[in-house]
């Protein structure tokens, strides 16, 4: 295989009970590329993130991050492989028992042993990188409206400079200037790291704008996977429902008969 | 109308698949405690969550339960003249029985509830999956931690437990049932042996473990946002219960089951 892929899905499945989630995704990731999936709520985007993350294993299938194999790795390996990711969660995920700045020091602290000092210096760094002053850093995240808080997961996701992102509807629940703020940040903060991404979206909008490659996850498979701009010309009857927002179409009926 | 013998069948499947993935857990979590790092600023503090927050409500059960077990063995006892064996009996049943198993219960409704709220909630707002992104594992920063301040502070809650438990009984043996002080106190330290206080404190320190257990697991595995932590909640108190309560029979059963006659 190809060096430059930095993730790669080979037919992974994953069901939970008699519900199949998954159901042989295939993906490729190139290095230094941002990959948006787009997809309804419950196509599984979350799981397949989960999986690459080794949160969840796969029933079957490969994959590869950097050309290893990490379904098969030992939790040594493992955390070797997870320290090369940053992630922000849809609803934050902030600890609520940490102060703001200590959430953004958390992987430097906690994961690469920095001591507090410099970590803290780091987070302020990159507090300010998102556009919130060094005061912020001392509240708790419950202090904060739902925009800082996405841009305090945003901080915390790249602060320890990750050679991989996965954002994971950065832009649910936010206003739609916050989530344009949010978008724009996000492909500062990319290009800053020249870092591979993978999103998870529902939000046309965003996955426009921080989007190399879209691709669309549908019942388990991705239907479609091309060049951002290609998406307004896919020839998908699936794809051109959900970007255009409609009711009717293919993705309906298959609702009505659940 | 199912049928009953299929309906008994997929109980016992998932009793038994509940209790697969409890000793799962309980293995990961017991091993994760003995790999570095340890966390000890959490152990710390989960040491003054579970040990000094329960210290009142410990030591009233305690007070409360002595005084009144002094009170009904003195009322039994006096019908065969038998009055005086209300301090041994009270010291016995608080050291060996009582102190752990009604402090470990009261804990259990405090803490193993207090940890599966925190770590469900935790886990609905994907703050457990973050952990894993920052290269943290979750056993080792919040399992383990919870684990061992328990398993240490039980004991020491048990030792106050057992002493206000005595001075309950004391207290209403002397000031209201007309023991003498000096006797009674003879008598209890007379009656109470090695054997009592050591199984006193390892009770203690299993109860911990199964409180500590309980509220991490069901708090870990929770999902389905505030109705699932709730149910993690409950849960996790009425398995601690049942768990200390099982494990207090097996531990008396093996400790004691030789004496008598």
């Amino acid at each position: 295989m190809s060096t430059d892929l930095k993730i790669q899905l080979k037919d992974v499945h994953k069901g939970f009970g008699p519900k199949k989630v998954l159901q042989g995704i295939d993906l490729e990731v190139p290095k230094g590329q941002s990959v948006v999936i787009i997809g309804g709520s419950g196509t599984g985007k979350s799981v397949m993130l989960k999986c690459i993350l080794g949160i969840l294993n796969p029933d079957q299938g490969e994959i590869f991050v950097d050309g290893e194999d990490v379904t098969k790795f030992s939790s040594r390996a493992r955390k070797k492989t997870l320290a090369k990711f940053g992630m922000l969660f849809q609803g934050a995920a902030l600890f609520d028992s940490l102060p703001v700045w200590e959430n953004v020091a958390f992987g430097l602290i906690q994961g690469k042993g920095m001591n507090r000092k410099d970590a803290q210096e780091i987070a302020i760094e990159k507090l300010r990188r998102v556009g919130l002053g060094a005061d912020v850093g001392n509240l708790s995240p419950a202090e904060l409206s739902g925009g800082m808080q996405k841009r305090v997961g945003l901080a915390r996701a790249i602060a320890t400079e990750p050679e991989i992102i996965f954002f994971d509807e950065p832009t649910t629940g936010l206003d739609p200037i916050m989530a344009d703020v949010i978008n724009d940040l996000i492909v500062e903060c990319v290009k800053d790291l020249g870092a591979t991404t993978l999103s998870i979206t529902h939000d046309m909008a965003s996955a426009r704008k921080i989007a190399d490659r879209i691709a669309m996850l549908y019942h388990g498979k991705i239907i479609w996977d091309g060049a951002k701009d290609e998406i307004d010309s896919s020839g998908n009857d699936h794809v051109d429902q959900f970007i255009h927002g409609r009711a009717q179409g293919p993705i309906e009926m298959e609702l009505l008969k659940l | 109308m199912r049928n009953p013998l299929a309906i008994i069948g997929q109980v016992v499947l998932a009793s038994l698949a509940e209790i697969g993935r409890l000793s799962k857990f309980s293995a990961t979590a017991i091993s994760s405690i003995f790999m570095p790092p340890v966390y000890w600023r959490h152990v710390l503090k989960q040491m003054w969550l579970i040990g000094y927050n329960s210290l009142p409500v410990v030591g009233l059960t305690a007070l409360f339960t002595g005084a009144a077990l002094a009170q009904q063995i003195y009322v039994g006892g006096s019908r065969f003249n038998a009055a005086s064996v209300v301090p041994g009996v009270v010291v016995i049943a608080i050291v060996r029985e009582l102190g752990p198993v009604l402090g470990g219960l009261m804990v259990a409704g405090r803490v193993s509830s207090a940890m599966a709220a925190e770590l469900g909630t935790m886990r609905v707002t994907e703050q457990i999956d973050a952990l894993v992104t920052l290269s943290t594992d979750p056993f080792k920063y919040l399992v383990a931690p919870r684990l061992i301040a328990a398993v240490i502070t039980l004991p020491l809650l048990v030792i106050i437990a057992n002493i206000i438990g005595v001075l309950g009984g004391y207290l209403i043996g002397t000031g209201r049932l007309g023991l003498n002080e000096g006797t009674y106190l003879q008598v209890t330290v007379d009656f109470l042996e090695r054997a009592d206080v050591i199984s006193s404190l390892v009770k203690a320190s299993v109860f911990g473990f199964f409180i500590a257990l309980m509220g991490s697991y069901h708090g870990y595995n929770s999902r389905g946002g505030a109705q699932g932590v709730g149910k993690a909640t409950t849960n996790a108190v009425v398995s601690a219960f049942i768990a200390i309560l099982l494990a207090n029979l097996i531990i008396t059963v093996i400790v004691f089951g030789g004496r008598g006659a």
